[in-house]
């Protein structure tokens, strides 16, 4: 069960994320969860939205360059130790991760742990067995 | 100092006399002897009966660098493959490279023009002259030692490259004249500062510097840093390499060595030959060489020449330091690079659209080469190390291409400006 995060080409340039977040805002478009890496020319926003599709069409539409990745969200307790056993269960699955990033949620007490992972399908499947829920992309939305 | 007084310093008339004779029997032996020249000649309706004085070299046609492509290798040579003793050809990589193919006369011609050159700067047996451009294809490195041998001075062949050697050499040599790129001669200075190298304690007097664009800012600078003397040389591989002009210590034009090297300056659009005084295309042809000569070589460099007396004594014309190119062409480090070398680079890697732009800047005493690469859906990636990997493999291709390092920037579609539908492909931000 994966999800699909919308990976955005900036250039470090003043104000090129208020202008992303802008044009999001105007579509109508709640972020759930970011993240943002860079190197000293460029950087790649990793979004998490309510509505991917538009969100995408709206960006591509705008001139950014944007893809969708496949990432799986995973509901960890917000305790110590929850983020650990998952991550147990990737190693033990021999499931590399390109990179990760958390937000907590507001309903509940867990915090939700997005992973960009090699094999998000082998993924999901070790961590169900595991008793570790996955959550799908129209749960995310309503959240 | 004068090297050859009898033909730097000859009066108009008798120069006029021996260029027009020179140029005739250039004419006619190219006639003779290269299937390429006759085929040009005949179609411009030429004949060398009809070449009697240098002025009637404007009814010859011209060579252009495109031609130089078509004669490659060896198309231009006016003497048996046996005569050749020795082969330079310039750094246009991609593509085919301009040969020139030396006789022993051509080698004694090149020796004799960079003395001239060398003792613009005073050379003499008892220089040490310090010779920091490259040896190899390039004309650079071996242009020098055969001037710096005729005249008899100590020349130390370092080459290019190892900072730190040549700071040790100079110094341990005692080396009194320096001959290198003018952004090396300052990144010499640089890496001197750093070790503790004061260059005032060094005997090092003037230097010779050439193969890349530079101005009277960067020669203060040099002259300020280096304490020397920093003069203008001028040469391209296709006419014989460095030795062409340069400047005397008057610092007030580039002397070429007209007896050998014929000049004329064309408006570059209408072929007309200009007067002096006037900016326009410089055209060269080799008077006396065996080789390979050139006939009417339009070298793409813009300047104007100037035929009033010099306070050094020397008669021979005088061309402003370069003022532009006609083409689009960068010199990096003394390497030729041409916009339409890069982009056949790009399109050749998968994934790349033909949009880029190249900053070239000069950053700590070198010039640095920035090409812009617009992000695209098929090259973008969610992983930084992936779009780092892409960065570095156009990196790679380039330097295979070109022979020089390139900063590759990968920057958002549509953010390099196009003007008239065109891009603007380059943006040159030396303070030249």
């Amino acid at each position: 069960m994966t999800l699909r995060q919308i990976s955005v080409f900036l250039e470090n340039k003043k104000g090129r994320l208020a202008e992303v977040a802008g044009l999001i805002a105007r579509e109508g478009i709640n972020i759930r969860a970011l993240s943002l890496a860079d190197t000293a020319d460029f950087g790649v926003l990793r979004l998490i939205v309510n509505d991917a599709d538009r969100c995408f069409a709206s960006l591509r539409q705008a001139g950014f360059v944007a893809q969708q990745t496949e990432v799986i969200a995973v509901e960890v307790n917000d305790r110590p130790g929850g983020l650990q056993r998952v991550l147990g269960v990737f190693d033990q699955s021999g499931i590399n991760i390109e990179y990760m990033y958390a937000f907590v949620e507001k309903k509940s007490d867990n915090a939700i742990v997005v992973f960009r992972i090699d094999q998000p399908a082998k993924a999901a499947a070790a961590l169900g067995a595991e008793g570790i829920a996955v959550l799908a992309e129209d749960v995310i939305s309503k959240l | 100092m004068i090297w050859n007084a009898h033909y730097e310093a000859m009066g108009r008339a008798e120069l006029e006399r021996l260029q027009s004779e020179r140029l005739g029997e250039l004419v006619d032996r190219l006639y003779r002897r290269v299937a390429y020249y006759r085929q040009r000649l005949d179609s411009q309706g030429v004949k060398p009966a009809d070449i009697n004085h240098i002025r009637d070299i404007a009814k010859l046609p011209f060579l252009t660098k495109d031609d130089m492509r078509e004669v490659y290798p060896l198309k231009l040579l006016a003497v048996e493959l046996a005569d050749i003793v020795e082969v330079h050809t310039s750094s246009g990589t991609t593509g085919k490279p301009v040969v020139d193919a030396y006789t022993q006369k051509d080698i004694g011609i090149w020796a004799e023009s960079m003395a001239r050159t060398l003792a613009m700067g005073d050379t003499a047996r008892s220089d040490v002259v310090h010779n920091a451009y490259g040896y190899g294809l390039f004309t650079g490195g071996l242009g020098v030692h055969y001037g710096a041998r005729l005249i008899g001075a100590l020349v130390i062949p370092i080459s290019g490259g190892n900072t730190a050697r040549q700071l040790a050499i100079l110094r341990d040599f005692q080396a009194t004249v320096l001959t290198c790129t003018p952004s090396y001669s300052l990144y010499l200075a640089e890496a001197a500062r750093e070790q503790g190298l004061d260059f005032s304690t060094l005997p090092l007097r003037v230097g010779l510097f050439g193969a890349e664009p530079w101005g009277e800012g960067m020669r203060r600078e040099i002259e300020a840093k280096l304490k020397v003397q920093a003069l203008d040389i001028y040469g391209l591989t296709e006419i014989i390499g460095p030795g062409v002009a340069s400047e005397c210590e008057a610092q007030d034009g580039l002397h070429i060595c007209e007896d050998l090297f014929y000049p004329e300056v064309i408006d570059p659009q209408s072929g007309e030959v200009l007067p002096d005084g006037s900016k326009g295309e410089l055209v060269l042809t080799t008077l006396t060489k065996e080789g390979t000569p050139m006939l009417r070589y339009r070298t793409r460099d813009i300047t104007y020449l100037d035929r009033s007396p010099c306070r050094c004594g020397r008669t021979a014309v005088r061309m402003h330091r370069l003022l532009g190119r006609t083409d689009d062409m960068l010199i990096i480090r003394g390497v030729n690079v041409f916009p339409s070398q890069i982009e056949e680079v790009l399109l050749k890697i998968e994934g790349i659209e033909p949009h880029y732009q190249l900053v070239v800047e000069r950053e700590e005493r070198l010039d640095s080469l920035e090409v812009q690469v617009e992000m695209n859906e098929r090259l973008f990636s969610d992983e930084i190390k992936q779009l780092e990997r892409s960065e570095r493999r156009i990196a790679e291709a380039l330097f295979a291409a070109l022979g020089i390092q390139t900063r590759v920037k990968l920057v958002e579609p549509k953010s390099i400006p196009r003007s008239e539908g065109k891009a603007k492909r380059v943006v040159d931000k030396r303070q030249i």
